[in-house]
């Protein structure tokens, strides 16, 4: 089967500075994968180079055999680091919105997770919690039957008990076709849901291996191991 | 029981472990059948992949056998079973006494030091 990303001599500068440099990177379907890299490693730049919210100065992207675009954004699921939603919109506006934007959405799946989560449909975005929004907007990218999810630091707002909720989701959508790409620095809470890691500093990529790989080379976590490779 | 996992060992390897301890302890009766790899990869917060590979590593052991559309069962060898829950005790014992050696106890002394101690809780 063929690669759900592909990624060629990817190389993306911001005025004379490199935040890419380089990057070849094979993703199989059915994996979760952690992307995991100190501050200004370059994952933001990584995923928005996939989703073409920018261009490469060098190399080639492609995802599902295609190059980032219209086809493509149809099976990529994107959970920006920052929202993009209008924030006067309810929960069902905003539910709607994506129905008739996303072909694979599932408005019901949604509605499911607001239940669980304790989320009225009828609030107004602008009225809730910085976590509440998260939660909100991961749910909109979870409800998705998309065959890449791009997730940018999907958990960092959100407190413990809810934590536990999402990466439960992300298990329980699992899917064979489907591969999941989360960002993030809190390795501990998300380690044992991923598959494979990759490490990422100043726009080079350091290390991919999976999760029971570096626990049995290594004999220590994949958090411990990011503590030690990226030491101030 | 819940599963818990440490960080310093491979996942996968201690889900076999864990899923071992429930056969011997017979949460898991002999030619029960077991749940999905996604319903077990939820109940653990693991990924679906990690417990897909403890289940093969249990079935290439024989402990854990596959119909190919009704699912899994465990063995229905008890036999088998009781080996491992041998094997398992002992383990358990050798690393007793690899603790007390550290604290200065030889076999013979933490042998007559458990005996004490059971006459004591008598």
């Amino acid at each position: 089967m063929n690669q759900i990303l592909q990624c060629r001599n990817l190389t993306k500068g911001f005025s004379g500075r490199l935040a890419l440099n380089n990057v070849n990177l094979d993703i199989e379907r059915g994996r979760i994968i952690g992307l995991l890299g100190p501050n200004g490693s370059g994952k933001s730049t990584l995923i928005k180079l996939v989703n073409g919210l920018l261009t490469p100065n060098a190399g080639t992207v492609l995802v599902n055999g295609q190059a980032p675009g219209i086809e493509s954004k149809k099976v990529v699921s994107y959970l920006p680091e920052r929202t993009y939603l209008n924030d006067w919109m309810r929960v069902s506006n905003l539910i709607s919105f994506f129905s008739d934007f996303y072909s694979d959405f599932d408005a019901k799946k949604a509605y499911d997770m607001l239940r669980r989560l304790n989320i009225n449909p009828q609030d107004r975005l602008k009225t809730m919690s910085k976590g509440t929004k998260e939660k909100v907007q991961l749910i909109l990218v979870m409800s998705r039957e998309a065959q890449l999810y791009l997730l940018d630091e999907p958990i960092a707002g959100v407190d413990p008990a809810a934590r536990d909720y999402i990466l439960n989701t992300i298990i329980t959508n699992y899917n064979r076709e489907a591969s999941v790409i989360i960002s993030t620095h809190l390795i501990s809470d998300i380690e044992q849901v991923l598959d494979d890691v990759i490490f990422i500093n100043a726009g080079n990529i350091v290390l991919t291996s999976s999760v029971d790989q570096i626990r049995e080379k290594e004999g220590k976590s994949v958090d411990t191991l990011f503590r030690e490779v990226f030491r101030c | 029981m819940t599963w818990e996992l440490k960080t310093d060992r491979p996942i996968y390897t201690q889900l076999v472990d864990q899923i071992k301890l429930r056969i011997i302890s017979g949460i898991y009766a002999p030619g029960e059948k077991i749940p999905s790899v996604r319903d077990l990869a939820f109940e653990a917060s693991v990924n679906p992949n990690t417990m897909q590979r403890a289940l093969s590593e249990l079935e290439r052991d024989g402990l854990v056998f596959s119909q190919r559309t009704s699912g899994r069962f465990i063995t229905e060898d008890e036999k088998m079973i009781n080996e491992i829950k041998d094997s398992l005790a002992k383990e358990q014992i050798l690393e007793f006494f690899e603790k007390m050696e550290k604290l200065g106890y030889n076999k013979k002394d933490t042998l007559t030091l458990m005996e004490n101690t059971l006459k004591e809780m008598a």
